[in-house]
């Protein structure tokens, strides 16, 4: 089933739809797998898994760091890869590759799009690669029947929305703001008003995402736009509250 | 977006969406600028007000006796204000910023020169400034530090990652997605999106051509070499862009660190070590992983310290324009003192990797061949650094002393 004719029947049920993300191999490989399960068994809708990098110039602090600590603690893209595999064949919710485009770069773009789609992902979002320099990646991903995840700013203009769109297949992000992951986001009807430019640019799903932190934020999705995008804030939960947090957190969101 | 800014097939602009608007106002008042026949004139009365341009041109009489080879002269970049070829990025991008009305500057440094420079353009302009500087830098380059805050600047310790220059782009990357619309990220030398390379290229080519003009003056023909080191490459293709079109021999020097086979070195170019890859916004040589991990660097000199390469001069290797090579620590402190007693001139570290390698080959050229020497920045600005690379016993005595007195 396609990505967006699943998150349509989803929605039929749902009037906003969770999507959470981590970081592949942080605080390890191991314990991804656990953290995943947590959130799929707390009724998470879809996932988007980071492979990290070095340099994740659009994330904030406590993505950065997550990031840095599963390098140190030995992730490559291969083992990210591997532990994506697994957990596509255990859980039966789509999955997302997240990651920057040096990694997709290097492992060759071709090649990348086949490896995700014989691990059965679904798609990918990499935020520094804006569709004028990424032919060879949209090429791929239409050919292997994956979902490049086109992404919406505050700062985009109305044409160039339309641009974006018509490259986009699944869903769109839409940044609620300016900055990077994890920092405070203003639920105001500003942002009301950006979601509706967005949603008069495409006809797909939005996803929301930078800031997202509880149930009221979601709860003021409703109406607005399709999947709420919570990423850092999972990471704080883990790192204080451990897997039972996670498992609670997610609950309570639902 | 319509221009990526392509050499060959570097370059590019791998940016968030988020800073695509950003970009186009800043590609726009780029093209404007330098349509306007009086925004140079501007540039060059501010470099020659306010800076010390054109800087001199120095014929190095013992230094070409010594070697008995070609006759060398030097390019003086470090008789710039603060020191160094970077004023005159960093005057020319002040300017664009007042042409786009905005009022916050931030820059990244190293070692601490680009802040510094940025700073005092940020003073001098009127601009609020934010410098980002690896963790490990701000421990290391106390006096810039220094003059950074009491020129207005705030410097900010960058404690992500490995904690030094890339860091320090990556997290005034993330202020700028944050500040844009007040704020121009000052980026510091001929790498990153488009279009970066080409503004800081453009600013720097005042280098070659006062070069070209006073040595047809002086020695009424072209030098057979010109030498210049290369850390995001700016000073290099600055000098080098007055002599691309002729004959002349371009020769770009990278930090061989403690050897290009020890692993420890920044050498992206002159190695088989580098390979490309994406990032920090541009596509060039990075060195990099299998993965495309960025990998640790090494180099005595601070600002010869990085991991990627600006894409033009990439292209440059590529067609085989410019030659590229690399000098270890040890040679450049050799070269340094050499250049120290024979002509009382003290270059930069960085710098001084171009002497190094000028040294190596100049014996081989007759004395009918001139040789050119970009000494971008000077070195006694760095006497913590200098004075550590030589282990001057006399020096830590001193800073014992001084420690002493302001008690622990």
């Amino acid at each position: 089933m396609a990505l967006e004719t699943y998150l349509r029947n989803r929605l039929k049920k749902k009037d906003v739809l969770l999507m959470t993300h981590l970081v592949l191999g942080y605080p390890s490989l191991e314990d991804s797998f656990n953290i995943i399960e947590a959130m799929v068994e707390g009724g998470v809708d879809l996932m988007e898994l980071q492979i990290p990098f070095t340099e994740p110039i659009a994330d904030g602090p406590v993505i950065v760091r997550a990031n840095q600590r599963a390098l140190e603690g030995g992730a490559t893209v291969g083992s990210c890869l591997h532990l994506a595999e697994h957990v596509v064949r255990t859980f039966d919710i789509p999955f997302l590759i997240m990651t920057y485009y040096n990694i997709l770069f290097r492992y060759g773009v071709h090649d990348f799009a086949s490896a995700m789609a014989e691990r059965g992902l679904r798609g990918a979002i990499v935020p520094d690669l804006p569709p004028e320099e990424g032919k060879e990646y949209l090429e791929a991903m239409q050919k292997h029947d994956l979902a490049p995840i086109l992404i919406f700013s505050p700062a985009t203009s109305n044409d160039r929305m339309k641009y974006l769109d018509s490259f986009g297949k699944g869903f769109i992000y839409c940044v609620s703001r300016k900055g990077v992951t994890g920092a405070d986001t203003n639920f105001s009807a500003e942002l009301t008003s950006y979601l509706a430019r967005c949603r008069s640019a495409s006809r797909l799903p939005l996803a929301v995402g930078f800031g997202l932190k509880n149930k009221a934020h979601m709860e003021f999705l409703k109406g607005n736009a399709d999947i709420a995008v919570i990423g850092s804030q999972i990471i704080r939960i883990m790192e204080q509250e451990g897997m039972a947090g996670i498992r609670n957190f997610i609950k309570r969101l639902r | 977006m319509n221009s990526r800014g392509y050499h060959g097939e570097f370059g590019g602009a791998f940016i968030p969406e988020i800073l695509t608007a950003t970009f186009d106002q800043l590609v726009d008042a780029f093209e404007k600028a330098k349509n306007d026949p009086c925004f140079w004139e501007e540039y060059v009365d501010v470099m020659s007000t306010y800076s010390c341009r054109p800087t001199p041109l120095t014929f190095a009489g013992n230094l070409t006796n010594h070697f008995k080879g070609a006759r060398i002269y030097i390019k003086r970049e470090d008789l710039n204000h603060t020191g160094a070829h970077k004023a005159n990025n960093v005057m020319g991008q002040g300017l664009l910023v007042k042409r786009m009305g905005k009022h916050r500057v931030i820059a990244e440094t190293g070692a601490g020169q680009h802040g510094v420079a940025t700073a005092t353009m940020a003073a001098r302009f009127g601009f609020r400034c934010s410098i980002y500087m690896g963790e490990v830098d701000v421990d290391r380059q106390r006096p810039n530090v220094f003059w950074m805050e009491r020129l207005g600047a705030e410097v900010i310790p960058v404690k992500e990652g490995t904690r030094i220059l890339k860091d320090a782009i990556n997290e005034a990357f993330r202020d700028w997605v944050t500040n844009m619309d007040d704020t121009h990220y000052v980026l510091g030398t001929a790498c990153g999106p488009h279009p970066f390379p080409e503004i800081v290229s453009y600013f720097q080519s005042i280098i070659g051509k006062e070069a070209r003009d006073q040595i047809m003056e002086c020695e009424g023909k072209l030098p057979s070499r010109i030498y210049a080191c290369v850390g995001g490459g700016s000073n290099a293709l600055g000098i080098f862009s007055g002599f691309l079109d002729d004959g002349v021999e371009l020769v770009g020097v990278e930090a061989g660190g403690e050897g290009v086979d020890t692993g420890r070195h920044a050498s992206r170019l002159a190695s088989n070590a580098g390979s490309v890859g994406v990032a920090q916004g541009y596509k060039s040589y990075f060195l990099q992983d299998r993965d495309g991990q960025m990998e640790e660097t090494h180099s005595v000199a601070a600002g010869l310290d990085y991991v990627g390469v600006s894409p033009i001069l990439a292209s440059h290797r590529e067609r085989g324009r410019i030659r590229f090579e690399a000098a270890t620590d040890s040679e450049v402190l050799d070269a340094l003192s050499l250049t120290i007693k024979k002509e009382g001139l003290i270059p930069a570290l960085e710098s001084a990797h171009a002497f190094a390698q000028a040294f190596k080959e100049t014996p081989e050229l007759s004395r009918d061949h001139i040789i050119l020497i970009n000494q971008s920045g000077r070195g006694d600005k760095d006497i913590f650094t200098i004075a550590e690379a030589f282990s001057d016993p006399g020096w830590q005595k001193f800073i014992r002393k001084k420690g002493n007195e302001y008690g622990t």
